[in-house]
């Protein structure tokens, strides 16, 4: 998919709650102790944060790169899958707080991991049509794993949003093409009114998030004439560390090029969160020119696959919002009751 | 709180929309319609700094009801860049790490769930500074 006039991103910015639980408090209090585990800690949102907050910390920054007259924003679309409330769009209270005018457009996304990047490409088309001077796509997330499930090592609390523009001297990075990939594959789901996701174990891997992204990433390079070769970074979701190495291996993408952007390990999979703010750690570290590869995945099942050309303006507006790394390093350990406490997990 | 009484007062809540006097120049937070120093009506809505420095801070122990969850808080009191002071809790952060002077910023947060089912007030709440260093070639 390439937009008939070129879209870039006017600003983006990241927000990672301050709390942490380690995976080996976790594997504690399940008696799991001494087990292979998924990452080394996960982001937890603090009692007051829900997914709209963090929506709103990470629009924020976003603004504040971006630079612009909050009322020029004409979409607010924010992509999750813990939405605080089941009626009432979250885009709503972001855009209040922000001082966004209210001749808006205002959406909350589903597609489980992927909500973010949908919203990605609705900005994207209504920008480029020119019904929207600028649009802003947040992904965010506070996942929730049932307590002793595998996914609750990895369920985590981020978001990243991004304000899209046309192409110009104010875009930091611009979109050379996208591409999605959707089928049904029931993978992982939580049904209307459950607290918890399900999932199908081993059923994650090859049928679901590699077959979506490897071949929304081919898809792509088929269609922008690329290799693999031709991408200085890449950003895959990241529901644990060994996916997107994996899927980077069978793109022929060497690991370096990951690095930036791979922060699973230290805060979690933060579902809608999680390539969108792997792809705003990336900004935070790439050059004018630097071209990069982000496929996210959402079960259900697809992939959003877009390729990024970064632009001058990178290098003035990036000092202007706190980088990724800024809110990875600011963290408080806490153990697995204040945790449960913090997320609602304890019956009363 | 009724649901209209919280949706009036969603500027000051949302995003610290204080009034200023335009007689007097003084400015306040909550708005105020008559300004108290010189008792002129010609007030007008202006956004109050979103950075301020802890004056003073109390732990509250004891929460009413619909705040138990989050206790122990912080109550500080905050004097923006604007001069203006505000009351707010102050948060992510423990208590051993405040002291008069320090840095903060308004973020927004929750201040009150009515249930399960009922509305979710949010509002602006204070914590300390993000800091971070610059990486070479990055400007701060
Ligand atoms: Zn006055």
């Amino acid at each position: 998919m390439k937009p008939i006039r070129p879209v870039g991103i006017v600003g983006y910015g990241g927000y990672v709650p301050a709390y942490r639980i380690k995976a080996s408090e976790i594997g504690r209090m399940w008696g799991n102790d001494g087990c292979a585990l998924p990452i080394i800690e996960k982001a937890v949102a603090g009692p007051d944060e829900d997914m709209t907050t963090i929506a709103y910390e990470a629009a924020r920054y976003a603004l504040q790169r971006a630079g612009i007259d909050p009322h020029e924003i004409g979409a607010v679309f924010i992509g999750s899958e813990s939405k605080p409330y089941a009626v009432k769009p979250s885009g709503t209270i972001v855009a209040e707080a922000l001082g966004i005018g209210s001749q808006l457009l205002a959406a909350d996304y589903e597609f489980a991991c992927k909500a973010g990047t949908e919203a990605f490409q609705t900005c994207i088309g209504l920008v480029s049509s020119g019904m929207a001077k600028y649009a802003m796509a947040i992904g965010a997330d506070t996942a929730q794993g049932k307590p002793a499930d595998e996914l609750e090592y990895t369920a985590a609390s981020g978001g990243a949003a991004f304000v899209f523009g046309l192409k110009s001297d104010e875009t930091v990075a611009y979109v050379e093409g996208s591409c999605s990939y959707t089928t049904d594959t029931a993978d992982f789901w939580r049904r209307a009114g459950q607290p918890y996701p399900a999932h199908f174990g081993r059923f994650t891997g090859k049928p679901a998030y590699f077959r979506h992204v490897i071949t929304a990433a081919r898809m792509l390079m088929e269609e922008l004439g690329l290799g693999p070769e031709d991408f200085d970074w890449a950003v895959f979701h990241q529901p644990n560390a060994k996916f997107p190495i994996k899927a980077a291996k069978m793109l022929g993408i060497p690991t370096e090029k990951l690095e930036p952007g791979l922060l699973v390990r230290y805060i979690g999979n933060t579902y809608s969160g999680s390539s969108p703010l792997g792809l705003a750690a990336t900004l935070d570290v790439a050059r004018p020119g630097d071209r990069i590869l982000m496929v996210s995945y959402g079960s259900g099942a697809g992939s959003d696959a877009f390729s990024f050309i970064v632009q001058d303006a990178i290098e003035e507006k990036r000092p202007l919002a706190p980088p990724i790394r800024a809110f990875i390093a600011r963290k408080k350990y806490v153990d697995y009751a204040s945790y449960a406490r913090f997320r609602g997990k304890l019956l009363r | 709180m009724s649901v209209p009484k919280f949706w009036r007062e969603i500027p000051h809540k949302y995003r610290l929309v204080g009034s200023r006097c335009r007689s007097c120049g003084a400015i306040y937070h909550p708005r105020r319609p008559i300004c108290p120093r010189c008792g002129s009506r010609d007030m007008e809505d202006v956004k109050l700094s979103h950075r301020g420095r802890l004056l003073a801070f109390t732990v509250i122990r004891r929460a009413p009801s619909d705040m138990a969850d989050l206790r122990p808080y912080v109550v500080g009191l905050i004097e923006l860049e604007d001069g203006v002071k505000v009351l707010s809790q102050v948060v992510d952060c423990d208590p051993a790490e405040l002291k008069p002077g320090l840095e903060l910023e308004a973020t927004l947060r929750r201040i009150r769930v009515h249930g399960p089912a009922g509305v979710i007030e949010y509002g602006y709440k204070f914590r300390p500074v993000i800091k971070w260093e610059a990486e070479a070639g990055e400007g701060q």
